[in-house]
């Protein structure tokens, strides 16, 4: 019918309204059947979704439909269906000791997939979606073998559960570096030397002269937590300083920075946020990624 | 003494903006109230120094100076909102280009909603005002109503864009998409929009003519419904006088719903009524044909108007809206389908007849593509509205991409359909400087726009089927920034059609410039008289 309409000169055989605007016309053509015909359809298939499902809303609630049907209620059920799933492996996996999860095939099964879509939810925002970190901006880097507090199981569920530098969880593990030069702890030339020395001592290119006068500096300021040769202690969080691996950047500017501002990089607890089975899963995917201890 | 009230209000809104900028407590509201001191200023001084002019007596001629005034300013606000369109679009694919300098300033989230209210209410906005003045004075055969009434409104629409532009980038706003305006801006909006009812409605009762023509029954639609949508959609408490930040009276779900009803039917009634009121008339005129059926424009029309106003929960699916707004919210919009295409039909059919134009006229071709492009968006978003398809395609660059196809493809095109047509017209020239140019806004618009929804079409559903994919124990297996890597070469894409879109704007500003400059007048024949039809 459509078809008919389009080959049909205009003017002759249906005729205008007899007004004109402007010289604007209208003809008196009949509306194109399909046309019509779509919109009832619509319409009763409109009517018909109103009556399966609810719709019209009255003084306390809404037609209900006679489906029955009810979003909320379906997604209800399908979390009910998952959670019955997998209710047994969640319990199998918060009644292992920790350190036995990596090692347990079947637990692992389960752990790894739901640890690594916990981890693309909470934690890739700061750790990225492949749990690499941001280099040089303090974002720790999981798949490594550098660990700020420690790569056990136990260590990596530890800092999970209670943050780090969390003041509002006062089982969270806390340590904070003096600003060596916003504190004047250090005068300006002497942060300079113990620059040197890091260099030295993290292998990079350096100024020999000041790395003498930067190595006493070092043993008397540094050397308490980051260790005589720089390789850190993971037990109150001193970052390792001989590699070539960096939280907030190597070089000399970055280095110089860290030393004078200090850094604090804070981590949230997740008690309550995630559940037990949720950090224990994980906690065995980061242990997993390649550095776990 | 019309005058001399005229300067006491000037001077006192004027003194009052100095004082507000004073108080201020945010500087969006300060930068603001600096820009009122200074356009009362600039007002006062003008109404001064034009007291003791004679005034034009002109009754018998049709006021087009303010359709003028309006045809630059389309023009304007269409490049400035493209613009920061396509630079937002690239801040997207490459995110350094948000410059470290600029943030809290030129950032993505500042521009976003000086890119969405640019297109929408300045480009649209003016295009809607500049050819509402147009054609309800043709069909009607008569001056506009009110005097300068049509100038305030003008003007007005322009104080209002510079307000919101220098309030959104400095961070006023009142965080409803589409409706970021602050409580000022929104009040400011209610004066100016009143008083563009208050011209078209007085004009509609002078016409010469005995009925109404169908464009100006949309037009009258579109104002009456924004003026009701806009201050149900802003009702907000202000928090001081001195502050742009205000409380909204509804909250929640509530809150919610009543910014959908707004937000779709800024789009059903800004975005297609106005439009197919300027469709209706540009359409015909360009064509030189008659309107195809009379009784289908009736007929869309008043299903469109009852139709349009039920589809907003349609963008709530699957939140804490509840299930019945859900349904209604659907089956508004699947049977908005064929009231929607009643107006595509009408514009296609007009043409019936006349296809050969096509091959002769890029002003008509750009018309059908238009037409072409609201049809295949009033399919696209009954189904989008369907809840098993929005499910896919909520929160994804579908959205986007379908957005787009409308406001680039149907706005777009027929706004510059009417700019082509309007200004040899307005300025009394011997057609268009180039037609030639016209075909490469044509060609670049029209491939731009296809790289633009096709590539939101590929990300939007492959971004969807990225979030729903989970494992068997029903774990997520992507994050969230795993998509946004994945969209990258089509954000590409998205950037370049975007860019081809706006090279055709340019070049549409070039030739209608040289249009006015270049091209020879027509002989005086009083053009601008208006004689009543029969």
């Amino acid at each position: 019918m459509c078809a008919k309409q389009v080959t049909k000169k205009p003017n002759e055989p249906v005729g205008t309204t007899g007004h004109e605007w402007d010289g604007i016309e209208e003809l008196n053509n009949p509306m194109p059947r399909w046309w019509v015909w779509t919109f009832y359809a619509t319409i009763i298939w409109g009517v018909g979704y109103m009556i399966a499902y609810p719709a019209w809303p009255l003084i306390n609630g809404a037609t209900p439909g006679v489906l029955g049907a009810s979003t909320r209620a379906d997604v209800v059920k399908e979390i009910e269906r998952f959670d019955a799933a997998n209710a047994e492996i969640k319990a199998a996996l918060i009644a292992a000791p920790l350190a036995s999860i990596p090692t347990d095939t079947a637990l692992m099964a389960y752990a790894e997939p739901a640890g690594a879509s916990v981890f693309r939810t909470n934690c890739s925002t700061c750790h990225g979606s492949g749990a690499a970190g941001v280099e040089g901006k303090g974002y720790p880097n999981l798949l490594d073998d550098d660990w700020l507090w420690g790569g056990t199981i136990e260590d990596i569920h530890l800092t999970i559960t209670h943050g780090i530098r969390n003041t509002t969880d006062p089982d969270a593990r806390y340590s904070q570096m003096p600003a060596f030069g916003v504190d004047a702890v250090l005068e300006p030339a002497q942060i300079d030397a113990v620059v040197e020395h890091v260099l030295a001592i993290s292998g990079q290119e350096h100024d020999a002269t000041l790395t003498t006068e930067g190595a006493t500096l070092y043993a008397e300021n540094c050397a308490a937590c980051h260790m005589e040769a720089g390789e850190g202690d993971p037990t109150q969080g001193a970052p390792r300083l001989n590699d070539a691996i960096w939280l907030y950047g190597g070089s000399r500017e970055k280095i110089k920075e860290s030393i004078a501002n200090a850094r604090f990089g804070v981590m949230p607890g997740w008690t309550g946020r995630l559940s037990e089975d949720e950090i224990r899963a994980v906690a065995a995917y980061v242990h997993s990624r390649g550095g776990g201890q | 003494m019309w005058d001399y009230t005229k300067l006491v209000v000037l001077g006192v809104i004027a003194v009052f903006a100095a004082i507000a900028t004073n108080y201020a407590w945010d500087l969006a509201y300060q930068v603001n109230a600096l820009v009122v001191m200074l356009a009362a200023a600039l007002t006062f001084l003008w109404t001064l120094r034009t007291m003791g002019e004679p005034k034009r007596a002109t009754p018998n001629e049709y006021l087009d100076g303010v359709v003028r005034a309006g045809v630059i300013a389309t023009t304007f606000w269409g490049v400035v909102g493209f613009l920061v369109g396509v630079w937002i679009a690239f801040q997207l694919a490459f995110p350094a280009l948000n410059f470290e300098w600029s943030q809290g300033i030129l950032n993505f989230g500042r521009l976003r909603p000086l890119h969405t209210s640019a297109v929408i209410f300045a480009f649209g906005g003016n295009a809607l005002i500049m050819s509402s003045f147009y054609i309800v004075q043709r069909t009607s055969a008569a001056r506009l109503w009110g005097g300068n009434l049509a100038w305030f409104v003008f003007w007005g629409w322009q104080l209002m864009i510079v307000l919101a532009a220098t309030s959104y980038v400095l961070g006023g706003t009142q965080s409803k998409e589409y409706a970021e305006t602050v409580w000022y801006i929104d009040w400011w909006i209610v004066v100016v929009w009143l008083s563009f009812l208050a011209v078209f409605m007085g004009t509609l009762i002078n016409r010469k003519e005995p009925h109404i023509y169908v464009a100006n029954w949309f037009l009258l639609a579109f104002i009456v419904t924004i003026a009701m949508l806009h201050v149900g959609n802003n009702l907000a408490i202000p928090v001081s006088i001195f502050s742009s930040q205000s409380v909204q009276v509804t909250a929640g779900v509530q809150d919610a719903m009543i910014q959908w009803w707004y937000g779709h039917n800024a789009v059903g009634f800004f975005l297609t009524a106005g439009f197919l009121g300027m469709m209706y008339y540009f359409i015909p005129k360009q064509a030189e044909r008659p309107v195809f059926s009379y009784k289908l424009s009736i007929i869309h029309f008043w299903a469109l108007i009852f139709l349009y106003i039920w589809a907003g929960p349609h963008h709530l699916h699957y939140t804490a809206l509840p299930d019945w707004a859900s349904t209604l919210g659907m089956t508004f919009s699947i049977m908005l389908w064929m009231p929607s295409w009643g107006g595509m039909i009408n514009g296609l059919m007009t043409l019936s007849g006349a296809w050969d134009k096509l091959r002769t006229d890029p002003i008509i071709r750009m018309m059908v593509v238009s037409v072409g492009f609201y049809g295949m968006s009033t399919f696209e978003g009954p189904m989008m509205s369907i809840k098993a398809v929005n499910s896919l395609s909520h929160y994804t660059d579908w959205t986007i991409g379908h957005v787009h196809s409308g406001a680039l493809g149907w706005n777009g095109m027929i706004t510059f359909g009417a700019l082509y047509f309007l200004t040899p017209r307005l300025w009394n020239r011997e057609g268009l400087y180039s037609l030639k140019l016209v075909s490469w806004h044509f060609w670049l618009a029209t491939i731009g726009i296809v790289l633009y929804a096709s590539s939101m079409w590929v990300t939007g559903i492959m971004e969807g089927l990225m979030w729903r994919e989970v494992d068997a124990n029903g774990f997520l297996v992507n994050a969230f920034a795993d998509t946004v890597a994945a969209k990258f070469p089509m954000y590409v894409v998205r950037g370049l059609g975007g860019g081809m879109f706006l090279i055709g704007a340019l070049i549409m500003a070039y030739n209608l410039w040289m249009t006015v400059r270049a091209q020879p007048a027509k002989a005086p024949v009083n053009a601008n008289n208006f004689v009543p039809a029969e």
